[in-house]
């Protein structure tokens, strides 16, 4: 039997901080792909934005849900956005040396005649307030087959120990 | 390093079709993953599971948490095989049935489903029971109206060791 789930590529951000967690040149040779990251930023306002094949366009859509400790929410991009935006790194304000954890799914990623959905589970323990359990829908309106994941803070830098592996999965 | 997470079945619809089944499962795993995306032709339509040709409504019921953008809310159904959805979007969504195979318990399920559709668009966590003890060896999946061509369903299995 084939071996279906495999690590394809790790980034670990090292000393000096990172403006990214990019992973590029992406096979086509898998059905799914799936990243699994821990991280933090050094910004009070920083939360994850992904990006696919170095796309700006408008023609992403997310919609969340996620509880704070307090109340249950649900938000989305309320049209379209340049990326897809879960919820699920540590910020600046909150605890030090807390990361937070996204687990990342994207079936048939590299269709190129279907638009790409994204499933994310994200967590941002803090053992205070502004910690969050999140589960987010992501879509890319686009069939184009996903060559490149970029995940980049909507403010500041991932700091040193975040981490992000990227497997792919098989069907066969 | 022991294989642990293969692939047991994957069908890609080249027509559309009401309901997919996967049979003959065998109980030499721990759990099982289905991972399901795809569009409909319109809207969102419900999803549902069907376990060992059991068509006994009362032995299935579904919590659910849910968020569409604007309000996040929590319901629960008895006598229903609701599992999570489907939509006019690529959709997706991924099942996760652990110890499928035991005979001694009934059987849960957590599944994250998700859609983007415009007018109706989810993010959704549904657990589900199945008030049953066999193992389970077959798994019908069906939706309210056809799921299109080009739906895919996965089947993997998961080992302990």
């Amino acid at each position: 039997m084939a071996t279906t789930y495999e690590a394809i590529a790790t980034v670990t951000v090292g000393s000096g901080g990172a403006a990214s967690i990019d992973f590029q040149n992406i096979a086509s040779t898998y059905t799914d792909i799936s990243i699994n990251l821990s991280a933090r930023v050094d910004a009070a306002n920083g939360v994850a934005q992904i990006y696919f094949n170095n796309s700006t366009a408008s023609d992403k859509l997310w919609r969340r849900l996620y509880g704070d400790g307090s109340s249950a929410v649900s938000d989305s991009s309320n049209g379209t956005s340049s990326y897809v935006r879960p919820i699920g790194i540590n910020r600046s304000d909150q605890t030090a040396s807390t990361f937070g954890n996204m687990s990342i799914y994207i079936p048939n990623y590299a269709s190129s005649s279907t638009y790409k959905s994204v499933s994310v589970d994200g967590v941002n323990e803090n053992n205070a307030t502004f910690a969050e359990a999140a589960f987010a829908a992501g879509l890319w309106q686009s069939n184009s087959a996903i060559t490149r994941v970029t995940i980049i803070p909507s403010s500041g830098n991932f700091v040193q120990y975040s981490t992000a592996t990227l497997y792919g999965i098989k069907n066969s | 390093m022991p294989t642990t997470y293969e692939p047991i079945a994957t069908t890609t619809l080249g027509s559309a079709q009401s309901s997919v089944t996967f049979s003959a499962i065998s109980g030499s795993y721990t759990d099982l993953v289905i991972v399901i995306n795809g569009a409909l032709s319109s809207g969102l339509a419900s999803l549902s599971v069907e376990y060992n040709g059991d068509t006994t409504v009362g032995n299935y019921s579904y919590t659910r948490l849910q968020g569409n953008g604007t309000s996040a809310t929590s319901a629960r159904a008895t006598s229903d095989k609701g599992i999570g959805f489907v939509a006019q979007d690529a959709c997706m969504t991924i099942i996760n049935i652990n110890n499928y195979s035991n005979s001694t318990t009934y059987k849960t399920t957590l599944t994250r489903t998700n859609s983007n559709y415009s007018s109706d668009g989810r993010t959704a966590s549904y657990v589900a029971l199945w008030q049953n003890t066999a193992a389970i060896t077959s798994i019908k999946l069906s939706a309210s109206v056809n799921f299109n061509s080009g739906f895919t369903f996965t089947i993997y299995g998961i080992k302990a060791a």
